[in-house]
C-alpha cells in the first residue's frame, strides 16, 4: 500500500506541475455543462424539469472526463520507458494499478468537486442530499475508474488505444452508469439513504468485484 | 568459485520464433561482461530476461544460488538497469525522481537524503537539482538515469545500450560512474559501441541468432584489433 501511495503522490506532483490531464478534463467538463444549460435554457429556474435533467447531464459529464482520465493515466509511465523502472521495483506489479487508481479517483473528484458548483451556478439549481449525492458520485466513480485503468493499461501501448478504450469501456461501465442514474435522480427528488440501498449495492459489489479481477489480471497487461 | 549469477538453458520465443536458444552461462563477482552481437541478436532479450522484465519461456536465471522466479521481489532489490530510454520522469524535478525511486526501494528517508546529495554531487548535478528532469540535455538526463538505477546500491548493473545519444564528454561521465561505483558486483552490458564496450569490459560475449558464438575473457582475447577482426567474422558468419 505504501508503493501504491508513493506512484499516487508522484503522479499527482507531475499533474499538479504540468496541468495537462487536469486542463482537459475541466474544459470538457465545463463545455458538456455549459452546452446543456444553453439548450435548456427555457427550462432554467423551473425545479421539476431540471431535477429530471441533474443525473442525465452529471453522469455524461463524469463518464466522459473519466475516460479522459483514465486514458492519460499512464502517459507519464510511456514517456522515457518509465513503466519499464516500476517493474524494476521490488514491489508487486499490482501495486501499480493501485497507485493509478488512487491517483486518478483523487484527479476526477477534484474535477466533480468543480463541475456540481458550476452545474449548480448555470442551471440556477440548489442540491438537496448533497451528502448521498458525494457518496454515490464517489463509489460510482471508483467503479468506473477500477475497470478503466485496467483497459488503460492493456491499450496504453496500442496504435489506437484513444480509439479502442471506449469501445472496450462503455459496455462494461454499463452496470454502474445506470444505478449512479438512478441513485442520482433519486436523491434530488428527494429521496433517503433507505431509498438508494439497493443501488448502492449494486455500485458497491461492482467496485469490489472490478477491482479484485483488475488487481488480479494486471500483472499480465503489462508483461511484455 | 561459485558464480553470483548462473544463467541455465535460457529460452525466450516471440510469436513463435526463438529470440534466445539455449543460452547458459555463469557470471562471477566482479567481472563486467559485454554483451556483443548484430540487431536483433537477442542481447537486449537477454538483459531484460536477467532484469526480471521479460518471462523467460523456458531456463533458469539463479542470483547467489536463489532461482530469482522464484524470489523476484528480492532480486528486484539486487538490480540496477539503465537503458537508452532514461526511465525518468519529466515533470519532476531531478531530486524528486531520485526521491520517488528511492522510496519505492524502500530506503530510509534521512539515508535517502544523504544518498540524493551524494550522488547529485557524484554525477554533477548539483545545479540542475531543483529543475525539472524535461529541460535536462540527453546527457545530463542520462547521468540522471545512471544514478536512478544506482539509489538503492544495486549488486548488479545492467546497461541496455547506454551510449545512445552521448557525445565524447559525456561518455566520460557516464563511464566514471558506473565504473566508480563500489557496490555493484556484477555489470553486464549491451552494445553496439565496440571499442567502447571492449575498453570497459573484463569479458566479452557475442550472441548471434539467440546463442552464444563467443565467450572469453578480455585478457584471453588480444588487442582492440582482434577482437574487432573476431567480431566482423562473427556478425557476417551463418
Amino acid at each position: 500500500m505504501f508503493k501504491s501511495l508513493n506512484i499516487c503522490l508522484k503522479d499527482l506532483q507531475s499533474e499538479f506541475r504540468s496541468k495537462k490531464k487536469l486542463n482537459s478534463m475541466i474544459i470538457f467538463s465545463l463545455l458538456v455543462v455549459l452546452i446543456f444549460s444553453i439548450s435548456f435554457g427555457n427550462f432554467i429556474g423551473k425545479s421539476s424539469f431540471i431535477d429530471s435533467l441533474v443525473p442525465g447531464v452529471l453522469w455524461v459529464s463524469f463518464t466522459f472526463v473519466s475516460t479522459i482520465a483514465i486514458f492519460q493515466s499512464f502517459s507519464d509511465e510511456i514517456e522515457n520507458g518509465c513503466i519499464n523502472a516500476l517493474k524494476l521495483c521490488p514491489a508487486q506489479w499490482n501495486a501499480i494499478y493501485t497507485g493509478k487508481i488512487l491517483s486518478t479517483l483523487t484527479l476526477l473528484y477534484l474535477v466533480q468537486l468543480f463541475i456540481i458548483p458550476i452545474f449548480a451556478l448555470m442551471f440556477n439549481y440548489s442540491f438537496q442530499g448533497i451528502f448521498l449525492l458525494a457518496v454515490v458520485v464517489l463509489v460510482g466513480t471508483s467503479g468506473i475508474v477500477s475497470v478503466g485503468v485496467l483497459l488503460a493499461a492493456i491499450t496504453m501501448n496500442t496504435r489506437s488505444g484513444e480509439l479502442l478504450l471506449p469501445v472496450l469501456l462503455f459496455p462494461l461501465i454499463v452496470p454502474v452508469i445506470i444505478p449512479s442514474v438512478l441513485a442520482t435522480g433519486k436523491i434530488i427528488s428527494g429521496s433517503t439513504f433507505v431509498d438508494i440501498l439497493d443501488e448502492l449495492r449494486l455500485l458497491v459489489v461492482y467496485v469490489i468485484m472490478f477491482y479484485t479481477t483488475s488487481r488480479l489480471l494486471f500483472e499480465w497487461t503489462i508483461q511484455d | 568459485m561459485k558464480p553470483y549469477i548462473s544463467i541455465k538453458g535460457l529460452f525466450k520465443k516471440f510469436e513463435g520464433r526463438y529470440a534466445v536458444s539455449n543460452i547458459s552461462f555463469d557470471i562471477f563477482n566482479d567481472e563486467f561482461i559485454v554483451l556483443f552481437g548484430p540487431n536483433g541478436a537477442g542481447k537486449t532479450t537477454i538483459l531484460k530476461m536477467i532484469a526480471s522484465l521479460l518471462k523467460p519461456t523456458d531456463g533458469v536465471i539463479s542470483i547467489n544460488g536463489t532461482n530469482m522466479e522464484k524470489n523476484l521481489i528480492e532480486a528486484r532489490q539486487l538490480i540496477g538497469f539503465v537503458s537508452h530510454e532514461t526511465f525518468i520522469y519529466e515533470n519532476l524535478t531531478v531530486e524528486e525522481n531520485l526521491r520517488f525511486f528511492g522510496k519505492m526501494f524502500d530506503i530510509d528517508s534521512v539515508e535517502l537524503e544523504t544518498r540524493i546529495n551524494k550522488m547529485i554531487e557524484e554525477a554533477g548535478l548539483c545545479i540542475y537539482r531543483k529543475e525539472r528532469a524535461g529541460t535536462l540535455s540527453r546527457g545530463m538526463k542520462q547521468r540522471l538515469s545512471i544514478i536512478r538505477a544506482l539509489i538503492h546500491k544495486p549488486s548488479i548493473l545492467l546497461l541496455d545500450e547506454p551510449y545512445t545519444g552521448l557525445d565524447l564528454n559525456a561518455i566520460e561521465v557516464f563511464e566514471n560512474l558506473v565504473l566508480n561505483n563500489s557496490h555493484t558486483k556484477v555489470k553486464i552490458m549491451v552494445s553496439h559501441n565496440l571499442e567502447r564496450g571492449f575498453n570497459v569490459c573484463n569479458r566479452a560475449i557475442i550472441i548471434k541468432n539467440g546463442k552464444i558464438t563467443f565467450d572469453k575473457k578480455k585478457n584471453e582475447i588480444g588487442s582492440y584489433a582482434d577482437f574487432k577482426t573476431l567480431c566482423e567474422f562473427n556478425f557476417q558468419s551463418n
